[in-house]
């Protein structure tokens, strides 16, 4: 096994200081930051998603995992920021106005990040002018809502309406206990995901296929 | 122990599609079994019916009341459902619920201010979700001194710190458990109550999480429940356990579910 493998199966297992050696000896090998992250810790993460979903492992084993794939992040930041890696792409995520909920969207937020992504966090409470500014500053490919009350659904439903008139916008992906497919097409957003691994595979898809970023 | 049934929930799949069918047999089965199986309040659902949820809540209470003569617990944030709900409403309903942030708050306080209502509130306030059980204290503390002093009796309050997923965080169950501790001994006569899926959420084998959460929580005081109350083995954990807590004088409550059989299952 190379050690970039072993990196990707520490990050499974979740032993944060196993990554952060592990990290720091693949550097001094001589593997690149790119390999180090795609290879081995976001590896790691594109385990962990699937099993996840498939409720073999648990919240608590994701969250370990996040914290041992953030320990190697920090690792090898030094070399990422000199090498300018590319990220696959960014995403712009926030909890609707009116709400203060924010665990599931932290999740999600996880997985997205294991998964390769950008994401700008705007936090909970979010009024509908701060993600169109934060869309004209950041230019995200995609912007995440998330709502867990039946009451901020209709928050929810305000903000994409706005959103939708936007000359140029990312896809919009919405989520939350009350939120339904039907929900989803009602509204006019781009796609559901049902739980933080169906977002991240979610968010793959659609810039996959495509979409442009806002602005571009 | 105060149990609020809180089986029809719209966002539970069958008792969404109930509502939507107009089907009143199936929302009134849902209803008498609860009763049958010790629910004080019937809680009345109808939240993701963005448009119709007043109509919807109306016509729940309507039938549930004239069927069953049960007390409802009016479960919305929407002063006009609210209000709606109460026009047809006989006897004492539960209002659930107010909390800190300030819309909702100054939405709700009215409907309940002087009368004599019973109400849930929920330590949330507009600076989020608290964490720590300092967090829901001096929440709570505002929530009791702004209803008292708006004519709100201490024992008609319900006060809900808020449950949050272990899963997600190790303190989170202690923090909430040591608040109860803490608004049951500083505010003598009001209540506090909780729903538990919350607690379990992300986790396999929710029902033993859910029912080892209510036991410790009654050992520190609490004395309402959001719950299923259909599930025969939580109610007869929770009747253990208030006897245990030292709140069954004589061990009646617990030797009168026995002889009706609330332990067999």
């Amino acid at each position: 096994m190379n050690i970039l493998e072993e990196i990707r199966d520490a990050v499974v297992e979740g032993n944060a200081a196993k990554v952060k050696e592990l990290s720091g000896k693949a550097i001094e090998e001589g593997f690149s930051a790119a390999q180090i992250l795609d290879e081995g810790l976001i590896g790691g993460m594109n385990i962990i998603g699937p099993r996840f979903k498939n409720n073999e492992i648990f919240i608590p084993e994701v969250l370990k995992s996040a914290r041992a794939m953030h320990a190697g992040m920090d690792m090898i930041k030094p070399q990422i920021v000199s090498s300018n890696i590319q990220e696959k792409g960014i995403v712009l995520i926030g909890t609707v106005a009116g709400d203060l909920h924010d665990i599931g969207k932290n999740m999600v937020i996880m997985m997205l990040e294991g998964s390769g992504f950008k994401v700008i966090d705007l936090g909970i409470n979010v009024p509908t002018e701060k993600f169109i500014e934060a869309i004209e500053e950041h230019k995200p490919q995609i912007l995440g809502l998330s709502a867990l009350l039946t009451t901020t659904m209709k928050q929810m439903k305000n903000t994409v309406e706005t959103l939708l008139t936007l000359e140029s916008r990312p896809k919009i992906i919405i989520g939350g206990a009350p939120i339904t497919q039907k929900f989803c097409d009602e509204i006019g957003a781009d796609a559901y995901a049902a739980d933080a691994a169906s977002a991240a595979e979610i968010a793959n898809m659609l810039i996959g296929s495509g979409s442009q970023a806002a602005g571009a | 122990m105060i149990v609020v049934g809180e089986l029809l929930n719209a966002s539970r799949k069958a008792v969404g599609a109930a509502i939507e069918a107009s089907d009143g047999g199936y929302i009134l089965q849902v209803a008498q079994d609860q009763l049958e199986a010790g629910a004080d309040y019937i809680d009345v659902n109808a939240g993701t019916f963005i448009d119709k949820e007043r109509e919807y809540v109306e016509w729940m209470v309507r039938l549930i009341q004239d069927n069953t003569g049960a007390v409802c617990s009016l479960d919305s944030p929407d002063p006009e459902v609210l209000n709606q709900a109460l026009k047809v409403h006989k006897g004492t309903a539960m209002i659930n619920s107010i909390s800190l942030e300030k819309e909702r708050y100054d939405a709700i306080l009215p409907i309940i201010a002087g009368t004599d209502l019973k109400v849930i509130a929920l330590c949330m306030s507009d600076e989020g979700m608290p964490v720590t059980k300092e967090d829901r204290l001096i929440i709570a503390d505002k929530l009791i001194n702004g209803l008292c002093r708006n004519n709100v009796k201490l024992e008609n309050i319900f006060i809900d710190p808020l449950v949050q997923p272990i899963a997600t965080d190790q303190s989170y169950g202690a923090e909430f458990l040591n608040a109860i501790e803490g608004i049951m001994s500083g505010y003598p006569g009001v209540h506090t109550i909780c729903g538990l899926s919350n607690i379990s959420h992300g986790l396999p084998n929710r029902k033993l999480l859910n029912m080892s959460f209510a036991i410790m929580a009654i050992a520190k005081g609490l004395d309402g429940l959001i719950v299923n109350p259909v599930d025969k083995q939580m109610m007869a954990s929770l009747i253990a356990s208030e006897t245990l807590a030292g709140r069954d004088e004589y061990c009646e409550k617990y030797l009168d579910a026995y002889r009706a059989g609330r332990f067999e299952f």
